[in-house]
């Protein structure tokens, strides 16, 4: 059985198809119509809703995230409160409905229900955190969700007026936080005041919370009529048991790559273990040497600890995904899906970072470049799960810098990306390590190039020979993201922009090096 | 009724939510709330059945064998058709035959539907249609325009304009340039996916529902496959989940192929189609292969142009006759071309039937002449703004090249407007100096025009019907044959009405869209809803005021010229009544409280014989300022502004039209940028989902975006109350962002070189411009190249 709470209440399942989507549950079995299937894959956002799980860092309370509905299945429920668009159908309306409407930033509406879910959860966030999202935060929030009628506009602007008032359900309207005005042609506040907490009480229903703390102890379990599994351990003990006792089951971490296989190529998965309820798989740990992030960490989790070692993942987590992505996918997942497009596998192989291989024999360790044998082609024995990765601190003679290039910036797919890692002495390259995504059957070292720049002075000459290398070394397939010729003319030209970048500050301009500055 | 309503007086104050109000969308409350019902969220009748079809795996081929024992097999499913189980038409094209509702013998394109299947779970219908054994014998495939140019494939006759004599035009001009380009099609990309859900009737017909732009010919069309009278089939649209144009003609597949299957089973079926489905069996923008031979003189201006452009249709006519017909209308955009002629093919293919999308063409149509435009200005070392105004239309040069006078000159003055407004020739200025100083990004700035004439081009189809009634509480029910796709259409029309009455907005309701209610309806399209319904709704409501008058007049003793409609009342001489009381007063005396309305476009024909007419009761016009960076590293880049000027005429609601310029714009942006459809070698659609077919997403929107209405510009034509079309003209301002993008690619240059550049202008055809512009660069100063 399953046990979690749907707009506060409470829902136990036991016989369900475990292939089934949390959007398809909700549709067919409860027909709660108001979430929309847009796409089916993560794509459109039409089908956010909202997921609120016990948050350890927030003393005890819930935090809201944004979530594709459509590839999240079922059985992930286990310990959430999962918040429709249903729960907002009382007066008074929520701000963001009510500003929704009067920016008309709803045409045909088919869009609405999950942009509205997506502002929800950005509104819940900064309220309880008493703080007002700039319009980068807002921008992320709404980076899934796809609208084709209204270019987008209106949806930016009611999200700004409707982040500066309160929700307070059951006192009447929605009110204006200190009087701002609606007409305010900026929409934004000049400093950072917060409205107040106001009455979402429900949201942060202690009984409620205390009730997924307990379900999220109890390993959650669902079985149906085909036979069909999903497991829902708890600890890393009982994934040990069930990893050897059913080499052939489906782990399933955010579930944003795999639920691709049911919802696109309508495969039955006849037995899935999720893996979102063992704590020891989110946890981060940090030490002067690295920092090891557990399998189960998402790029939200993950995002400011890796940022503020290497500031260059941020920009390229900013652009990874979406939001709904983001809070779902995990680092595990990305590494061991071993897609030749992943962006995380690239950057980490340039840092030289490490893998841990957990089972029920005992944990090992190898560099994750050792991991990828061919294309979606691993290490990983059948019996085996990723238990997380460890990835070295920068010294100061260390610079990284990743690329991600794709042909839409926010949410697409890279058609390459470049990561590079670069130890100099003074002017020349003592060490690096270059890695790239997309030109080839697997994330892929440039050992060739890596040649090239060892030992030499960083020059204009010496990118010129790395370049040269890079030429010979890869042959990158044309596929709908980009054809051969272009992959490996970008990848010798984003050796070129790391090169104008690390040099930039001795030239007479400092111009952005990159249109994303402009964003 | 035996007992009236209890009239509740209402305050005597102006009337609220006339034309010309921002009134919210009909559906906003129930948008934001998840309550606006889409055909997947009706309440499911008892025993419903879920279709989904098996497509072709080729794209042209005999069928020597079709096995579907596993799919009659697999659990849940009730029924499969073929061809042969189609009682009635088994062509369902909508204007000419080439339409099989299922494949014959031979499949035409990949994803074709071979095979219908009904099962009790949309996922078993689909799963079922994946295990047919189907053995093709392969046949040639056709599958760009260009092949279908090399061995004369059309699916429609071609067709030529001309005016005057263009190649001694050319001949003698001072300048002289020709270039060839390719523009790319479109997904529509509605969120709400293709879906009808069909009841049968106690009268062996059905009651569809249907996401469709044209209700009349999914009842038409049903009525052929099913060999009934259309009188029994009634079809219902209350709401779109976005149309595009995309549900124009396909929605009626999905209609006919569900109304079969509810005849074979009895049994009421839903057919919703996935986003992959949908993206691979229904039509989309076509894509084009253009040229121009222009000659101008030394001021940029153009004597003479020579244009072809050649529609990529797929394998049936579908709307592509009126689609290629537009493209040759609007290859001139808003410049006169001199001396011209206009040669319009319809290249047949073997893929996906194109069809109507925002703009039908006349987007693909203008992109050669604005192309042209930059390349004169490169040639002659202009600012492309200066030869762009040099060539509008004006007094003295206002007669297209199919012999339709401009009558209306507004973008002169409203480019100017703009010009002045953008901060032109300022932000010239500006980008210049960033371009010298940057090695690596380049900005790029251009300010291109829109005109685009309004009226189906087929003329039959500009008419439309109404239907009001008022009630005795004073309530007013609407109904009219446009449908409602998120444009706003409900209540543009609501508007007009509360308009012809002066009562509030909120007294008028309108209904969904109905086949008995108002029939023989023509497709909500070519940015003619408002302007047709709006009449019709408009002769309806006048027919009723007569007839209030009269019984006023004729009651109280006064003349009907003394009976006004103001304030929520009627006023009779002196005396004044609430609007439900004198409503109530009629009934009383048997006046007839409702009325239908009909409307159709004057002045409009066009001779096909000799390419000679004036197909446009008018023409809508914009302009759109961009500027873009780009990096000439990766190709990748940023619109950083837009300042857009469009001319609605007299705005029936400003809100609403912001809405339709703001989304039109960036649907434009996205159609030239980042959409790219792209096949595989044996013509498989290989961007089949979102993940791989990018329509542009929040952050895409220029950080400085700044629209606006041209003011006080009614409408010349008396059209519903002097407004202007506004669905499909504001997408081709996105052409701004395209020659923003060439400008910057062109500095690299120091705009002494026109690259080319298709569309879609993704990063990597933007690299291969910069790597072009490069190259040219190189050459010039390498003295022997220029001998080569």
């Amino acid at each position: 059985m399953i046990r979690f709470y749907l707009n506060g209440q409470l829902q136990k399942l036991n016989q369900v198809d475990p292939n089934l989507s949390v959007l398809d549950w909700l549709r067919t079995r409860k027909r709660l119509t108001g979430t929309k299937e847009g796409c089916a894959s993560g794509d459109c956002g039409a089908c956010t809703v909202v997921i609120g799980s016990p948050a350890p860092e927030q003393s005890g309370q819930l935090r809201y995230d944004s979530v594709n509905s459509c590839i999240a299945l079922v059985g992930s429920l286990h310990g959430k409160h999962l918040v429709t668009v249903d729960a907002l159908t009382r007066e008074p309306a929520h701000p963001v409905q009510k500003e929704m409407v009067e920016c008309h930033g709803a045409q045909c509406g088919f869009c609405t229900p999950g942009i509205v879910m997506s502002l929800f959860a950005l509104h819940t966030e900064n309220a309880a955190k008493g703080s007002v999202p700039d319009d980068d935060a807002l921008l992320e929030a709404l980076s899934g969700n796809l609208c084709r009628c209204t270019g987008y506009r209106p949806i930016i602007e009611a999200g700004r007026r409707a982040c500066v008032q309160t929700w307070e359900p059951g006192t009447g309207n929605a009110v204006l936080s200190r009087g701002r005005a609606l007409s305010d042609p900026a929409g934004m506040p000049s400093d950072n005041s917060a409205p107040g907490l106001g009455g979402i009480a429900w949201l942060q229903d202690p009984e409620m919370i205390a009730d997924l703390l307990s379900a999220q102890r109890t390993m959650g379990e669902l079985t149906d009529d085909h036979g069909y599994r999903y497991d829902a351990p708890v600890t890393l003990e009982a994934l040990r048991g069930l990893c050897r006792q059913f080499p052939e089951a489906r782990l399933v971490a955010g579930g944003t790559d795999l639920a691709l296989e049911i919802t696109q190529q309508l495969k039955d998965l006849d037995h899935l273990i999720g893996l979102g309820g063992i704590e020891e798989l989110q946890a981060i740990h940090e030490d002067e040497d690295g920092i090891y992030l557990g399998a189960g960490v998402t790029y939200r989790a993950m995002f400011h600890k890796l940022e503020e070692r290497w500031p260059h993942f941020g920009p390229m987590l900013e652009r990874l995904g979406s939001r709904q992505i983001r809070n779902r996918g995990t680092i595990g997942g990305n590494i061991g899906n071993a897609s030749p497009i992943g962006d995380m596998p690239p950057a980490l192989m340039a840092l030289g970072a490490e893998l841990d291989l957990d089972s029920i024999d005992g944990t090992r360790r190898l560099r994750l470049e050792d991991f990828f044998h061919g294309y979606k082609q691993t290490d990983l024995q059948p019996h085996e799960f990723i238990r997380g990765t460890w990835i070295p601190n920068p010294t100061a003679d260390e610079k990284l810098f990743i690329y991600k290039v794709s042909k839409r910036i926010d949410d697409d797919i890279s058609a390459v990306l470049g990561a590079f890692w670069l130890k100099r002495d003074g002017e020349t390259i003592k060490d690096c390590r270059l890695a790239f995504g997309g030109m080839a059957a697997t994330p892929k070292r440039a050992s060739g190039a890596e040649a090239a720049l060892r030992g030499q002075p960083w020059n204009a000459d010496t990118v010129a020979a790395a370049i040269t290398a890079l030429e010979l070394e890869f042959e990158p397939m044309t596929d709908v993201r980009g054809s051969a010729a272009y992959r490996l003319q970008v990848a010798g030209n984003l050796l070129r922009r790391a090169f104008l970048e690390s040099t930039q500050d001795t030239t007479t301009t400092n111009q952005p090096l990159m249109v994303t500055d402009y964003a | 009724m035996r007992k009236l309503p209890p009239n509740i007086p209402r305050p005597t104050t102006a009337a609220k939510g006339l034309t010309g109000a921002q009134a919210f969308h009909d559906s906003a409350w129930k948008h934001v709330r998840g309550q606006a019902r889409y055909i997947d969220d009706l309440p499911e009748p008892a025993e419903l059945l879920h279709a989904a079809v098996g497509q072709s795996a080729h794209a042209h081929a005999r069928i020597t064998a079709m096995d579907l024992s596993e799919v009659w097999a697999y659990p849940g499913v009730v029924s499969v058709m073929t061809i042969e189980d189609v009682p009635g038409h088994t062509d369902i094209g909508p204007v000419f035959p080439g339409d099989p509702v299922l494949a014959g013998d031979v499949v035409e394109h990949v994803g074709q539907p071979l095979f219908a299947v009904a099962a009790t779970s949309h996922r078993a219908a689909r799963q079922a249609a994946r295990l047919a054994k189907v053995s093709y014998e392969p046949l040639p495939a056709a599958l760009t325009a260009e092949a279908a140019l090399d061995q004369q494939l059309f699916v429609r006759p071609s067709h030529t304009q001309l005016r005057g004599d263009p190649d001694k035009a050319l001949a003698e001009a001072p300048n002289r340039l020709q270039a060839r380009m390719h523009v790319g099609g479109q997904e529509h990309f509605y969120l709400e996916g293709q879906a009808c859900l069909v009841e049968p009737t106690e009268d062996a017909g059905v009651f569809v529902h249907t996401s469709s732009q044209h209700p009349s010919e999914v009842q038409k069309l049903v009525a052929e496959v099913l060999d009934l009278p259309i009188h029994e089939v009634q079809v219902e649209v209350r709401r779109m989940g976005g149309g595009f144009g995309g549900k124009e003609t396909q929605a009626a597949p999905l209609a006919c192929i569900s109304a079969l299957l509810a005849r074979r089973t009895g049994r009421p079926v839903k057919y919703r189609m996935a986003r992959y489905d949908d993206m691979v069996q229904t039509g989309k923008r076509h894509d084009f292969v253009n040229t121009y031979d222009i000659g101008f003189d030394n001021d940029g201006v153009l004597r003479g142009a020579d244009i072809m452009v050649a529609g990529r249709c797929g394998f049936s006519p579908d709307l592509s006759d009126a689609i290629v017909d537009r493209a040759m209308f609007h290859s001139d955009n808003a410049y006169s071309l001199g001396q011209a002629r206009v040669v319009g093919h319809r290249c047949k293919t073997h893929t996906v039937s194109n069809t109507a999308f925002r703009g039908f063409g006349g987007p693909q149509g203008m992109m050669i002449i604005e192309r042209a435009m930059d390349d004169i200005a490169r040639h002659l070392g202009m600012d492309p703004l200066d030869v762009r105004k040099r060539n509008l239309y004006g007094p003295g040069r206002d007669v297209t090249h199919y012999g339709q006078t401009v009558e209306q000159h507004v973008l002169p003055d409203l480019i100017d407007t703009l010009e002045a407004s953008s901060d032109y020739r300022q932000r010239r200025t500006g980008v210049a100096r960033f371009n010298k100083e940057n090695p690596v990004l380049k900005r790029g700035l251009a300010l291109t025009p829109v005109k685009f004439g309004i009226s189906f081009t087929a003329k039959h189809l500009n008419q439309a019907g109404a239907l009001v009634h008022v009630y005795t509480d004073g309530s007013i029910h609407l109904n009219h044959g446009g449908t409602e796709m998120g444009q706003g259409l409900y209540i543009k029309v609501a508007q007009v009405v509360a308009a012809a009455f002066q009562v509030d907005l909120d007294r008028v309701k309108v209904s969904a869209t109905r086949t008995d209610k108002v029939p023989n309806t023509s497709p909500t399209a070519a940015s003619s809803g408002t302007d047709l319904n709006g009449m019709a709704a408009l002769d309806a409501c006048e027919k009723i005021k007569q007839r209030l008058v009269e019984f006023a007049a004729e009651t109280y003793g006064v003349s009907a010229d003394s009976v006004r409609f103001e304030n929520n009342q009627v006023h009779v001489g002196e005396q004044q009544f609430g609007w439900a009381e004198f409503v109530q007063q009629a009934y009383m005396a048997r006046v007839s409280l409702s009325s239908n309305g009909f409307y159709s476009t004057p002045k409009i024909h066009y001779d096909r014989a000799t390419g000679q007419g004036r197909p446009f009761l008018y023409y809508a016009n914009g302009a759109a300022c961009a500027e873009v960076v780009v990096d000439t590293l990766t190709g990748e880049y940023k619109v950083m502004r837009v300042d857009i000027l469009h001319d609605v005429g007299q705005s029936l609601n400003p809100a609403v039209d912001i809405g339709q310029i703001e989304g039109g714009f960036i649907q434009g942006m996205g159609w030239l940028t980042t959409e790219e459809l792209v096949y595989s070698d044996e013509g498989r659609l290989l961007s089949n989902g979102p993940a791989t077919y990018k329509i542009p997403a929040v952050s895409d929107v220029p950080p400085d975006f700044r629209v606006a209405l041209l003011p006080h510009s009614p409408n010349r034509e008396a059209t519903v109350f002097r407004s202007k079309a506004v669905g499909e003209p504001p997408l081709m301002l996105g052409m701004a962002v395209w020659s923003a993008l060439r400008d910057a690619v062109s500095s690299v240059a120091d705009y002494r070189y026109s690259p080319p550049l298709d569309t879609p202008a993704t990063p990597e055809r933007v690299l291969q411009a910069v790597t072009a512009t490069e190259r040219w660069v190189a050459a010039q100063e390498e003295p022997s190249c220029k001998n080569a």
